[in-house]
């Protein structure tokens, strides 16, 4: 009986200890999956936040999808590396008309598509053609071409930027637009305008993109077969795995990408993908919690890009009238210790923002009105304004960290301290960001609110028409008493052909925005970090969030 | 006995007609919705209304549910807009299932094969070392959050130990895909490296999850036997002089085991709550581990059709056992 017990007691802590030692062996042979670093240049295996919400760029606008098929497709400008700067890619030159609306580009030679197609004038007009004219749920998912070049070929043409394309021969290009803009060519780097081969887009027919119950269903293109002319070709999507591979584009015009297969693992865990890279079953991820950065430099090479994004606190005078008085919302912005909160609660590298852009961007004013924190002065504009018991409601997300604003509720708490120093009294409404945030602060519910923007290209119309260029969105700028004058002189100034006497404007909008209107305050620009292995080298961070993954060098 | 499966059938069908109408309700109450999800801080104001338009919850919702009902009886259950975008809600819970049930089969044969012999064993030895050791541990087991478990067992083995893999069904090597269940696909296929890889991968899940059932059925078994043993049948048994084998197995597992089954039901039921946490912290890209993206992404399509499903299983695995207990139980039928 002993005998018998004893062998049912050994049984069962036999199949616990089995199941725990007998995987250790292989453990080894595991790593190399992430690793594997004999001919051919390996494998990177790069940890993704989420699912890519389609492989075709042009009804996507999200970054997860983004990074992959950025990968995949290219744009005929690019940025330089490492800049937000416009750089050619598969044009190598473009020449404006004198007044802005026509613009030549000259296409790179010898270019081909991965699936063995030609790339000339002709693809890039059908690319063009292609994304102007939609059908009706193509138009609703195609945001940044509403964004940036307004409307479509069966509707509302007239409000388009874009007006045509003629292929003037093999290798030259012209675009015509209804207007000049400062946002273009720099617009055409967005990943959702890259030039797609026209053969695999009609074969899998790319444009069949329906509404369907709650959301839109992708053709076979955008979900299997997307084709660009990039360093690397979609291999495939094993979604019950959760990864999406690509591999090398062996026919590539330019230096061929150093890794042969490009793994991107979904882990939409935040800590999951700290761990999957603690335990070298990832290479790499993207924007690591402010938090973990001291403890990650340690081991890896954690990569801090420069910032090119902004924080800001807005204003909304049409529900809280008390806004609208200049003096008042000049005080909010003397009441807040922005140095205090970015040397305190922001990630090294970060900054006060002085200006609505990064003074990277083109336009920036360095003489502009600064609000270095100032609670004595607050307090005088507040009682010469009659506002001495101002109250106000001031809205933060929560669930939610966005690169600029890794704890927004820390923001929320530093300004309310601060704020309540001059005497303002403050009630805090708070909203899950995927709850009810965006949608009450955009239509305009919100009198105070914090939201920021990552920049798409370097224009100050990137950001500040994307704020307050517009009568409607959360600003509401027509309740300010010369909002309307603003509203007007953004829209102006994007539509300066000339680019000296352009920037100049923008100069003069940059310091007015921070004297005259003050329609918000801006806090600060966070930099957003990207961590790798130390065997990983030779990816250049970008401001943009838009690595090239084909110089990676995965090393023994 | 038919026209009893048929009144249960109906009385199902019925259970599911009104839960989708709470359901629907619930989720189109959520704040926020599938507009922001998508959209985060890059559309205006008009582009959000003309999605809301274009995704058709900008009407009323009654107005919502009718149309959601009529394309689910056409077999349509909505398109994702946050799981797997454009994907058909139904074919990814489809897709998801065989994970989930693959982590289940594993939570419970775990549960199953240490959990009977180490009730029976406390209870044999009541009172002594072992019998003590698994009452705590097993008090522990229940008491501490699955989560927790899931996330103390990865540290441990993956990351400090590099005995087992960390997270995800399987690691980035080529594997055919035949039903969906990983290990079973390598074993089909002959690819034992994939078969293998992907067991290992189902350790550390499977435990975490295994904890609760593990430990309910430790009690169980221990609470059982202990009253087994006592009955006058095992002293006669006992008495009439039979191998201390025959007595073990015919006389007192078989009989103990009976409330241990009927607790194996409820908890394949509650396992679904425990993947909810467990797929998540081992990113196992299963049910449990979709619902909770849909919830936080508030993937309307997803989130009701995983929920509804989750209740049609429920309520199928009560109609199966209410079934089995009639035909055992013929005063049943009747009433």
């Amino acid at each position: 009986m002993v005998n018998r017990r004893a062998a049912a007691v050994a049984a069962a802590s036999a199949v616990a200890l089995t199941l725990a030692s007998c995987a250790s062996s292989d453990r080894d042979s595991e790593s190399k999956g992430s690793g594997d670093k004999g001919g051919g240049g390996g494998t990177l295996t790069f940890g993704a936040a989420g699912a890519p919400a389609t492989f075709d760029p042009f009804y996507a606008s999200d970054g997860e999808t983004f990074r992959i098929t950025r990968q995949i497709t290219e744009g005929l400008v690019g940025f330089k590396p490492g800049t937000p700067d416009l750089a050619p890619e598969l044009a190598t030159k473009w020449t404006p008309s004198k007044d802005g609306k026509t613009w030549v580009f000259d296409l790179r030679e010898g270019v081909k598509f991965s699936d063995g197609t030609k790339f000339d004038a002709d693809a890039v007009c059908k690319n063009f053609e292609r994304m102007f004219d939609q059908n009706a749920a193509g138009q609703t998912a195609s945001n940044y071409w509403v964004d940036n070049m307004g409307g479509y070929k069966s509707k509302d043409a007239k409000s388009a930027l874009y007006q045509g394309c003629t292929a003037k021969s093999a290798n030259q290009v012209e675009i015509k637009l209804l207007r000049s803009t400062s946002r273009f060519p720099a617009l055409l780097g967005l990943p959702s305008f890259s030039m797609q081969s026209p053969t695999a887009m009609d074969k899998y027919k790319a444009n069949d993109i329906k509404a369907q119950g709650d959301g839109f269903t992708y053709s076979d293109y955008a979900n299997k077969h997307v084709t660009g002319t990039g360093p690397f070709k979609f291999d495939s999507y094993d979604e019950a795995n959760k990864t999406v591979t690509l591999v090398r584009n062996e026919d590539y015009y330019g230096d061929k990408a150093k890794i042969a297969k490009l793994v991107f693992k979904i882990i939409p865990n935040e800590t999951s993908r700290k761990q999957a890279l603690q335990a070298g079953t990832i290479d790499g991820y993207d924007l690591p919690n402010p938090v973990d950065w001291p403890q990650l430099k340690k081991k890896f090479n954690l990569e801090i890009r420069d910032p090119f994004n902004i924080l800001y606190l807005g204003f909304n005078a049409k529900v809280n009238p008390d806004l609208k008085d200049l003096k008042v919302r000049q005080a909010l912005a003397y009441g807040i210790n922005r140095a205090q909160f970015v040397k305190t609660q922001l990630p090294e590298g970060a900054e006060v923002a002085n200006q609505w852009y990064p003074d990277t961007v083109d336009g920036y004013n360095k003489d502009a009105t600064k609000y270095d924190y100032n609670p004595t002065k607050a307090k005088a504009l507040l009682k010469e304004a009659g506002k001495a018991g101002l109250k106000i409601k001031l809205w933060y997300p929560s669930e939610v960290s966005r690169p600029y604003m890794p704890d927004p509720q820390k923001v929320f708490q530093a300004v309310k301290s601060d704020w309540e120093k001059i005497g303002v009294k403050v009630e805090p409404v708070t909203k899950p960001w995927n709850g009810g945030y965006i949608t009450s602060t955009d239509n305009g519910q919100a009198e105070a609110f914090f939201l920021g923007w990552t920049g798409d290209y370097n224009t100050p119309d990137n950001f500040i028409a994307n704020f307050f260029g517009s009568p409607a969105g959360g600003f509401q700028p027509l309740a300010l008493p010369n909002g309307a004058e603003m509203v007007k002189r953004i829209g102006d100034a994007d539509g300066i052909v000339d680019k000296g006497q352009r920037t100049a404007a923008y100069k003069k909008l940059g310091g007015d925005l921070m004297s005259k209107y003050m329609p918000g305050v801006p806090i600060s620009h966070s930099p957003p970090a990207i961590v790798f292995t130390k065997a990983v080298t030779g990816v250049v961070p970008s401001p943009l969030t838009s690595e090239d993954f084909s110089t990676a060098v995965i090393e023994k | 006995m038919l026209r009893f499966i048929v009144r249960r059938l109906l009385q199902m069908v019925g259970v599911l007609f009104v839960l989708s109408i709470l359901l629907f309700a619930w989720v189109r109450r959520l704040p926020g919705g599938p507009v922001d999800a998508i959209c985060g801080e890059r559309c205006t104001a008009e582009q959000k209304a003309a999605l809301a338009k274009q995704l058709g919850i900008d009407r009323p919702v009654w107005e919502q549910y009718f149309t959601f009902l009529n394309n689910a009886l056409h077999g349509r259950f909505g398109t994702s807009t946050g799981v797997l975008p454009g994907t058909d809600a139904m074919e990814i819970f489809l897709r998801r299932l065989p994970a989930t049930i693959e982590l289940s089969i594993g939570a419970i044969l775990l549960a199953l094969l240490i959990g009977i012999p180490l009730g029976y064993l406390a209870a044999k030895k009541r009172g002594g070392i072992l019998d003590n050791l698994t009452v705590t541990s097993t008090l522990i087991g229940i008491a501490v959050p699955v989560f927790f478990l899931a996330f103390a067992l990865k540290y441990y083995f993956a990351i400090k130990l590099h005995i087992l893999p960390l997270q995800g069904r399987q690691d980035s090597i080529d594997a055919t895909r035949v039903t969906g269940f990983f290990v079973l696909d390598g074993i089909i296929t002959q690819e034992w490296d994939a078969a293998w890889n992907a067991f290992k991968h189902l350790i550390l899940p499977s435990i975490a999850l295994a904890t609760i059932p593990f430990a309910v059925i430790v009690r169980i078994t221990r609470a059982s036997v202990l009253d087994v043993v006592n009955e006058d049948y095992v002293r006669t048994a006992e008495a009439k002089g039979l191998t201390v084998g025959t007595i073990r197995w015919r006389h007192v597992l078989r009989n103990a085991l009976l409330p241990v089954v009927t607790t194996l039901g409820l908890q394949v039921g509650a396992l679904l709550t425990g993947a909810v946490l467990t797929e998540t912290v081992f990113v196992w890209g299963g049910v449990g581990e979709s619902l909770a993206s849909a919830l936080r992404l508030k993937d309307y399509a997803v989130i009701q059709v995983f929920i509804l499903m989750a209740a049609a299983g429920y309520v199928f695995i009560n109609l199966l056992v209410d079934i089995a207990y009639a035909v055992i139980d013929p005063r049943v039928r009747t009433r």
